[in-house]
């Protein structure tokens, strides 16, 4: 049985960071299940890089932060916001592709 | 005698964005020391601050600020604006400036004025850029020169010190210019001694005001109250709380490391940050600090790269839909061959489809479209707005009538949201200048005028 990320996590969004980036931000609901993830590093960048399907330079980083028990992901931006071409000046529904993941070997 | 705790109350997310009367006179009976706001953000995308608009609505702007400057006066206490306008530039600052005006004149308010301009003359931008004081932004990369030329506007982002010389100067209202977000918050705090990092920290957060707390809102106000080794956090809608969830949760909102920030002339660490709830409403902060660093000021700019004009419209027949890239890159052609004595440097057409990837354009994974209508904007961009007009028009009469193999919908094939089926959109502009600027003085970019206002008076 899988586990699903909307199973356990408590906010899933995306936002412009500066114009340039996007960052997409996962908070877990509780501080296991963060712990587990982190440990596993399951939100790693090969991931990131096949659901976006972007090469994996264009994810700048992923962190892990405590104090929230959260991970964020930045991406560099396809387009800059606003720029000819850009679908979303805000960045704010570039998460869609998170919703869908789905962890094995988890209970 | 050194003071032991000082209040700042943040009253919205954005100047004109609201707050509930009963959220701010709560802050009021709390006894604040300062009251302070944030006008702007580089979200909204270039237009504004190319075009030199504000982003928020003028009526709305008076009415959050009436009650901030009446308020103010009342208590004697400062009242700060920063990035006034939206962008900060010099047309947003004449614009809120028209509106404290008007505000003081109905309400018949006198205060010393302290006016900070956030505008970077371009000759200093281009010397900055001859002595090699200009670096880029990771990820974008080195400045150009055309870049500086081209841009219609560009601002720096001034920190806590040209805030503090206001302050200084007497300042009872402050209008300013672009300012970095927190440097309205923490200004009053670092003058009186508190600590710096606690103060930027607890700026960092009240420039978004209840964004931080749960459940969230941009129209709503957010009291910070700085003590010495910790601040403390509360929202002052009874209907919300702060809980360490929500303000660690908005630590990392729209940043891109949240445990180490940039900001002029200092790197805020919160490696060392504690999060804590202080009881069932309040969020206990301590820990942050600020590591002095070289002084940069982050510039913005924003250019003109062209003029407007869309086609709002929507597809219902499963057979266009299945066929619909075909069918575009068809209309595509058609308005080549048509236009062909037209060089195709002079226009972009693109078509944006919602259903589709209307949303995530080449970030989109599902290629497959699943929807039983498309909603379709035709978009051209051309050197001039007639030029535009013309591709949008004839893209959309083409693609209307356009015949393609298995077509059962001979009479048309979009439904059109509007008469008139096109909207000149207007100047498109876009972002040109996103960089540092080192600086020896922090308050050398940003001049200050002191005026005596009294009503209407002391505005010349």
């Amino acid at each position: 049985m899988g586990v699903k990320l909307t199973d356990i996590a408590a906010v899933i969004r995306s936002k412009n960071s500066g114009p340039y980036e996007l960052t997409l931000d996962i908070i877990f609901k509780d501080r296991e299940w963060y712990e587990k993830i982190k440990e596993a590093g399951l939100i790693n960048r090969s991931l990131i890089s096949r659901i976006y399907g972007l090469p994996e330079e264009k994810i700048l980083d992923i962190i892990e932060f405590d104090p929230a028990g959260a991970i964020k992901i930045n991406l560099k931006r396809p387009i800059v916001s606003g720029d000819i071409g850009d679908t979303d000046i805000y960045g704010a529904q570039q998460h869609g592709p998170l919703l869908g993941i789905e962890f094995s070997g988890l209970d | 005698m050194k003071e032991t705790e000082i209040k700042v109350l943040s009253t919205t997310a954005t100047l004109g964005y609201g707050f509930p009367p009963e959220s701010f006179h709560a802050g009021l009976e709390r006894g604040p020391d300062v009251i302070a706001v944030d006008a702007g953000s580089t979200d909204p995308g270039p237009h504004y601050l190319g075009a030199g608009v504000s982003y928020v609505d003028r009526k709305a702007t008076y009415r959050d600020l009436s009650f901030m400057l009446k308020a103010g006066r009342d208590l004697k206490i400062p009242v700060l604006v920063g990035s006034a306008g939206g962008s900060g530039a010099e047309p947003h600052l004449r614009w809120t400036l028209e509106i404290v005006r008007e505000i003081a004149r109905e309400e018949d308010l006198a205060f010393r004025l302290a006016v900070i301009h956030g505008e970077i003359d371009k000759e200093v931008v281009f010397r900055a850029f001859e002595a090699g004081q200009i670096s880029p932004l990771p990820p974008t990369g080195p400045l150009a020169r055309e870049e500086i030329t081209a841009s219609t506007h560009i601002v720096g982002q001034m920190g806590v010190e040209p805030f503090i010389r206001a302050l200084k100067a007497g300042a009872e209202v402050t209008v300013a210019g672009r300012s970095y977000d927190p440097a309205m918050f923490a200004a009053l705090p670092i003058m009186r001694g508190f600590d710096p990092g606690l103060a930027m920290h607890m700026g960092k957060i009240l420039e978004c005001a209840a964004i931080a707390a749960t459940p969230g809102s941009g129209g709503d106000c957010m009291m910070g109250y700085l003590r010495e080794d910790h601040f403390l956090l509360e929202a002052l809608n009874p209907k919300r709380r702060c809980t360490t969830t929500s303000v660690g949760a908005h630590t990392l909102y729209e940043k891109s490391n949240p445990y180490l920030l940039p900001g002029p002339g200092f790197l805020l660490d919160l490696r060392a940050a504690r999060f804590e709830q202080y009881n069932e409403r309040m969020v206990k902060v301590s820990g942050s600090r600020l590591l002095p660093t070289p002084y940069h000021i982050k510039l913005e700019g924003s250019k003109r790269v062209g003029f407007r004009t869309i086609s709002v419209a929507g597809a219902r027949d499963p057979v266009f839909i299945r066929k619909v890239d075909e069918i575009l890159q068809g209309v595509r052609l058609r308005v080549e061959e048509n236009f062909s004595d037209i060089s195709k440097e002079k226009y972009r057409l693109l078509f944006h489809l919602y259903g589709k990837n209307g949303v995530m354009g080449r970030l989109e994974p599902q290629k497959e479209v699943t929807s039983h209508e498309l909603g379709v904007v035709i978009e051209a961009i051309a050197d001039s707005q007639d030029l535009a007009n013309t591709i949008c028009g004839f893209a959309r009469a083409t693609l209307l009538h356009y015949g393609y193999p298995g077509r059962i919908s001979t009479a048309g094939n979009l439904a059109f949201l509007y008469s008139p089926s096109d909207m000149a959109a207007g100047e498109v502009y876009q972002f040109s200048v996103y960089h540092l600027m080192k600086v020896e003085d922090p308050c050398a970019l940003f001049p200050m005028e002191i005026r005596e206002i009294k009503g209407d008076k002391g505005w010349e």
